[in-house]
């Protein structure tokens, strides 16, 4: 299933920059999930466990913030959260918006021992 | 003593730099490359059929087909005309830019001038990763019912047009056409939509039209 290709973009990414700082050990990860990208996290959970063991991240404790899409409506201005069936703006209707939150999938920082 | 390192690296950023190595190479090589998502029973296979008998007269067609199983939609684009190649995902739920990378390997280039991807029939997984096609193709079909952008916003969002097939079937279900495009628009604004039925043939020159002419396009910005 996919989620195992991501854990390995993951790990791949985390030992890089530990390595870099020449870290003994990765305690945690810190991902971002936004509420619009496609990605299961209990999925992420389960190749990881099997993925980081005989490397120095094994073990480390995944961190998942997810955040909710946040639209800018561009004829008022106004900032809103879109509901489920209807995602022009709430204000004054307009169906003119910019994304400013809610489609990340990144790492945004690990935890190491050095 | 613990040290908090940061990252800020997309998780798909190694996927992605794939997909542009794969897009630099269709470029090389003069072929324009389409990616075609679509949940299960959409058309993606009809639409592909219609488009290789329609433009196999004036476009050499290379077709790269991903499934879980079988070859079955590899061989209808091959009796319709194209050279066809089928990955076998083997369980995956989508195609990636390893996968197209090597089914590009298999494919002789200079002997095409269109490729047509055919994606795993799925509306999640495929939106999240690029496979260095020129464009992407949603192809939505009415008994699908029209709150699908609104549930997948992402595969709505992320791509370059999309064809509304079966519209031979609205008299017989319940599809707000209206509130189907406004979710649309809000997500991928301006984006190019298809009105067709693959069954009766109704929209296709249109698409056909379109599909010819971005390929024209694409050669002639290429020499």
């Amino acid at each position: 299933m996919h989620e195992l290709a991501i854990t390995e973009s993951m790990l791949e990414i985390a030992l890089r920059h530990a390595n870099e700082r020449h870290a003994r050990t990765i305690t945690d990860l810190y991902l971002v999930l936004g509420q619009w990208s496609s990605i299961v996290d209990d999925s992420v959970q389960f190749y990881w466990d099997i993925i980081s063991d005989g490397t120095i991240a094994r073990g480390a404790t995944l961190h998942f913030r997810r955040v909710p899409v946040l639209l800018a409506c561009q004829d008022c201005g106004k900032e809103y959260q879109p509901a489920s069936e209807e995602f022009s703006c709430p204000n004054c209707g307009g169906t003119h918006v910019k994304v400013i939150t809610g489609e990340e999938f990144h790492l945004e920082a690990i935890d190491v021992e050095e | 003593m613990t040290v908090r390192i940061p990252v800020v690296e997309k998780i798909l950023s190694a996927n992605d730099r794939l997909a542009l190595e794969n897009l630099s190479r269709f470029n090389a090589a003069n072929v324009f490359a389409i990616n075609m998502m679509a949940s299960p029973g959409a058309g993606k296979t009809s639409l592909i059929e219609q488009t290789v008998k329609g433009l196999q007269g004036s476009l050499r067609i290379g077709m790269i087909n991903g499934d879980i199983a079988t070859s079955l939609d590899a061989s209808r684009a091959q009796a319709a005309g194209a050279t066809a190649i089928q990955i076998n995902t083997g369980g995956d739920c989508h195609l990636d830019a390893v996968m197209v990378q090597s089914a590009m390997a298999q494919l002789d280039l200079s002997r095409l001038d269109l490729v047509i991807i055919e994606n795993v029939g799925n509306l999640v997984c495929p939106a999240e990763f690029k496979l260095g096609t020129h464009r992407s193709i949603l192809v939505a079909s009415i008994p699908e019912g029209d709150d699908k952008p609104y549930k997948y916003p992402g595969m709505y969002r992320g791509v370059d047009a999309v064809v509304i097939n079966k519209i031979d079937l609205l008299p017989h279900v319940t599809f707000r056409m209206d509130f189907f495009k406004k979710g649309i628009e809000v997500l991928n604004p301006g984006v190019i939509q298809f009105e067709m039925s693959c069954r009766t043939g109704e929209g296709i020159p249109v698409w056909l039209d379109w599909l010819g002419a971005q390929v024209a396009e694409q050669k002639k910005a290429g020499n």
